[in-house]
């Protein structure tokens, strides 16, 4: 479980985070809305150790994840599918899969896995061998999700994985973080597209300029008001 | 004709193979950290210093390793002191460090041999006279570009094939991307100094053999040329550093054989002129095919 209580973080005096506290259970989706600069990638990046925080503590499984290097914490199975995809465009699709088993050593069980992300996403495997620059915008998120897999992680985190995809794709990625978390891997995820995160999310935050307003079950969150009509476009009548 | 032209292609070849091994240097660390290391040039001119004290007191079994693995410890420190630190400072600091560095280096080996110009060790079978098609040229410069060709085969195989190449090349891309991999890049990077340092000080054997001296300066001049040979072949690109290094090696030997010498300085300097006016990316300039 991955517990964080009252993370404080800024960036050269502008707070992004003022004390937030919430809970990522095991096993379940968490989401996290909110506007533009709300600090919902701020929250993941400073999880990862991208980004250092003020005070507060970030705890995974009783263990503190502050201060900690980055590639501990990735060894600890945390994984970060980042915003804007960010796959290594001069790398094959192939390339991309392994790098994101780097931390592992046992090389079966890669084998296994990247089978595995090529039954989930078959597209990758029929251009494993393209780099991934030539992919369309909604492999590459494909490909950025199959490469956070790779590391086999126990929390998988996504930032903004539907940006700026089609609608039909939208559906397919969010079709497979369900899948993906059917298999036990606790999902941490961001999106601007509420709706459709709420919808699969067992717990859900509202983050507004650096604080948590709200947090409740996904299906309480779709019935507010507040959420209604601050990130589902429902005016009250 | 051609045994007139034959003795100054040799030579050119031979300088373009060591100017090609200092540019793969300059090359790597700036595919990986944007930054031209102008520290470079002076550490393949330690390089040179360390080998003639070594093999003053020691066989060249023990002082040509040795060399190599001092240079090699250099390169990995100049980083860690001068580079490291600026990680995330801006660019234009880092490379004011690398100036700075450079200066150091020049002036601590000022102080520590007197600046004297010294006798370079004479390397044998390598320096023994060979004749090829009625030209008298020494063994260093047949072998220097098949060493060179050897040894950029077994870099490009290092950074396609295996994992901490693999990693070099996702850093060279995103820093922040490679770290969330799990990849240390402050090791990646040392790594890249390592190779770096170990071509230069592999460079400065070859090129010393045939230059008999090793001055605090001597360094300058082929670093500066490595240099342009990288910018020419496209920074960043190691067969653009390879071919940089040969082709303005062989021009300007070309350009001596004419009896022109007083222009092959001036002619690689006009070269870097042309290219950076007409073709910044230089000859396999980088292209980013990235979609957002």
């Amino acid at each position: 479980m991955l517990k964080i209580d009252n993370l404080k973080v800024s960036y050269g005096g502008i707070h992004a985070l003022r004390g937030i506290s919430m809970e990522v259970p095991d096993g379940k989706i968490v989401t996290l809305i909110g506007a533009n600069g709300a600090g919902k990638s701020t929250t993941l990046r400073t999880i990862t150790g991208l980004v250092k925080a003020d005070s507060g503590s970030i705890q995974w499984n009783g263990s503190e994840l502050l201060g900690r290097s980055i590639d501990h914490i990735i060894s600890q199975g945390i994984a970060l599918s980042p915003e804007g995809r960010r796959v290594f465009a001069d790398l094959t699709v192939l390339e991309n899969l392994k790098i994101g088993a780097y931390l592992r050593r046992n090389k079966a069980e890669i084998e296994k896995d990247l089978n595995w992300v090529y039954e989930l996403f078959p597209r990758l495997k029929e251009r494993s061998w393209q780099l991934a620059g030539t992919l369309s915008g909604g492999e590459q998120q494909m490909l950025a999700v199959g490469r956070a897999l790779m590391s086999r992680p126990k929390l998988m985190m996504l930032d903004e994985p539907s940006l700026g995809l089609a609608p039909l794709v939208v559906q397919d990625i969010f079709k497979i973080i369900q899948e993906i978390n059917k298999l036990g891997v606790t999902v941490l995820l961001i999106e601007q597209n509420a709706n459709m995160a709420l919808k699969i999310a067992d717990l859900a935050y509202v983050l507004e300029t650096g604080n948590i307003t709200l947090s409740g079950t996904g299906a309480e969150l779709l019935t507010n008001e507040k959420v209604k009509e601050a990130y589902l476009g429902k005016r009250k009548d | 004709m051609l045994d007139k032209i034959l003795p100054y292609l040799l030579a050119g070849i031979s300088v373009g193979g060591q100017y090609a091994l200092i540019a793969i240097g300059y090359t790597m660390v700036y595919g990986i950290l944007r930054l031209i290391n102008f520290a470079h040039g002076d550490i393949f001119t330690v390089a040179g210093f360390i080998m003639v004290y070594a093999a003053a007191t020691m066989p060249l079994s023990v002082s040509i390793p040795l060399t190599i693995v001092l240079t090699v410890l250099l390169g990995v420190l100049v980083e860690k002191v001068a580079y490291r630190p600026l990680r995330t400072a801006p660019r234009m600091s880092v490379m004011i460090s690398a100036i700075g560095m450079s200066y150091l280096l020049q002036n601590s080996m000022w102080y520590l041999t007197g600046g004297l110009a010294k006798q370079y060790p004479v390397l044998p079978w390598i320096s023994d006279s060979v004749n090829v098609a009625g030209t008298t040229t020494s063994r260093v410069t047949i072998i220097t570009p098949f060493l060179v060709i050897a040894l950029v085969a077994v870099l490009v195989l290092l950074i396609k094939r295996t994992k901490i190449g693999m990693a070099m090349r996702a850093a060279s891309r995103d820093f922040e991307t490679a770290q969330l991999m799990g990849i240390k890049i402050n090791n990646v990077i040392s790594f890249t100094f390592v190779v770096g340092s170990f071509l230069a000080a592999v460079g400065s054997m070859l090129y010393f053999s045939n230059y008999a001296t090793v001055t605090p300066t001597v360094g300058a001049m082929p670093g500066l040329k490595a240099f342009v040979a990288a910018v020419f072949g496209g920074i960043g690109s190691i067969p653009g550093a390879v071919i940089g290094g040969f082709i303005i090696g062989i021009c300007e030997s070309l350009i001596k054989g004419a009896g022109l010498t007083t222009f092959s300085d001036a002619f690689t300097f006009a070269l870097l002129i042309v290219i950076l006016a007409v073709k910044p990316t230089g000859l396999f300039g980088e292209n980013l095919t990235e979609k957002v």
